[in-house]
């Protein structure tokens, strides 16, 4: 019984993130600015890191940690790099 | 000690992340660690970082739980703000504060309280008059918000890093 | 699914409460995105999932996997420290960059530097 309650929240909260990722993803297409977009990029890997610590949850595997935290570190570094992009036309001053 | 180890604090940090990446305490571990964090810090110094102090542990510790109190209490606020249905009738602006706070590494942990509280976000720093440009997401009234950020976390910051 | 059913019902239901708050947390901010008009009050919305939705997940998976393995595990420790020093410096780069770029194209409705 308490394993059902557990797989089904299991369950919602993924459905919860994809739809959290569906969001990000429509600021993303629709803009309007780059800013806007980058703002989506970065509401994006953070749903996808945590959307990964379910999976890892789900299948009793610590395996996915490394995989979260590799998109945590990446979405960090790509945003930073692309703010910096956006404020002087280059990445490396 | 200080020219072998600069940074003693951000030394322990390096080694604690390893250890726990690791997942063992064994001799090992714990060796390779400390060679690998005394040489990132060693190779971190051609950059200059400025240099700070860091006191009172007690001070920091209550300013940490006063953060998480305000992120929980911040969370449910703007949660609030997005789900209510007149969305567009709040006013959200900017603020410019004055602070008293000049230690480097005070402001960058100020700038980073301020940013992770949702609702608050550190715009510009301008070292010149040492102000700092908010932008709010519910402002209603400036003073408030002037007065909450100096009581609440400039004046432990200073206590901790000047 | 085989594991799951060994771990005892009060860290189950915990770790069931603690992820869907933690996603239903993630889906407000992100639903922010998409009604928030402008970009300085967007640029408030991803905080959420990313303060405490994370934070909420991770505890949660540190729960799990501690009570499930017998042993404190833990990694998360680690994404939980990632994700509190980056988010800030990422939002503030990125605040940066868009009032430099309203400010040199000449939008009134940001102030003027000083």
């Amino acid at each position: 019984m308490i394993t059902t309650i557990l797989i089904w929240s299991i369950l919602i909260a993924q459905i919860l993130l994809v739809l959290a990722m569906g969001c990000a993803v429509v600021r993303i297409f629709r803009g309007p600015r780059a800013q806007d977009r980058v703002v989506g990029l970065d509401a994006l890997y953070v749903n996808a890191t945590m959307l990964l610590l379910i999976f890892g949850i789900r299948t009793t595997s610590t395996l996915y940690f490394e995989a979260a935290l590799i998109i945590a570190l990446l979405g960090f570094v790509s945003t930073a790099a692309i703010a910096k992009f956006l404020m002087r036309g280059e990445v490396i001053e | 000690m200080t020219r072998w180890l600069p940074f003693p604090l951000l030394t322990a940090t390096l080694l604690a992340v390893w250890l726990i990446l690791n997942e063992s305490v064994s001799p090992g571990a714990v060796i390779l660690g400390g060679v690998l964090s005394i040489a990132a810090v060693r190779m971190l110094m051609p950059l200059e970082p400025p240099e700070g102090r860091f006191r009172r542990p007690l001070a920091a510790l209550t300013l940490t739980l006063v953060v998480l109190g305000d992120i929980v209490r911040s969370n449910n606020a703007v949660a609030r703000i997005i789900l209510r249905p007149g969305i567009r009738n709040r006013t959200s602006g900017f603020v410019r504060i004055p602070l008293d706070l000049r230690a480097p590494y005070g402001l960058a942990a100020l700038a980073c309280i301020i940013t992770a509280t949702p609702g608050t976000i550190w715009v510009e720093y301008d070292s010149a008059g040492n102000t700092v440009l908010l932008h709010i997401l519910d402002l209603v009234d400036e003073r408030v918000w002037i007065e909450t950020i100096k009581e609440r976390y400039e004046k432990r910051l200073i206590e901790v890093f000047e | 699914m085989t594991h799951l059913a060994e771990l005892p019902s009060w860290a189950a239901l915990l770790t069931a409460l603690l992820l869907l708050l933690g996603a239903a947390l993630a889906l407000i901010g992100s639903f922010g995105l998409l009604r928030f008009g402008s970009f300085y009050e967007r640029i408030h919305a991803p905080t959420l999932g990313s303060t405490l939705g994370i934070g909420f997940v991770l505890i949660a998976s540190m729960l799990f996997f501690s009570v499930l393995q017998s042993r404190p595990v833990l990694h998360e420790v680690l994404i939980t420290v990632l994700m509190v020093v980056t988010t800030p410096i990422t939002l503030m780069l990125l605040a940066r960059a868009a009032l430099y770029r309203d400010r040199t194209e000449g939008n009134d409705d940001v102030p003027p530097s000083t």
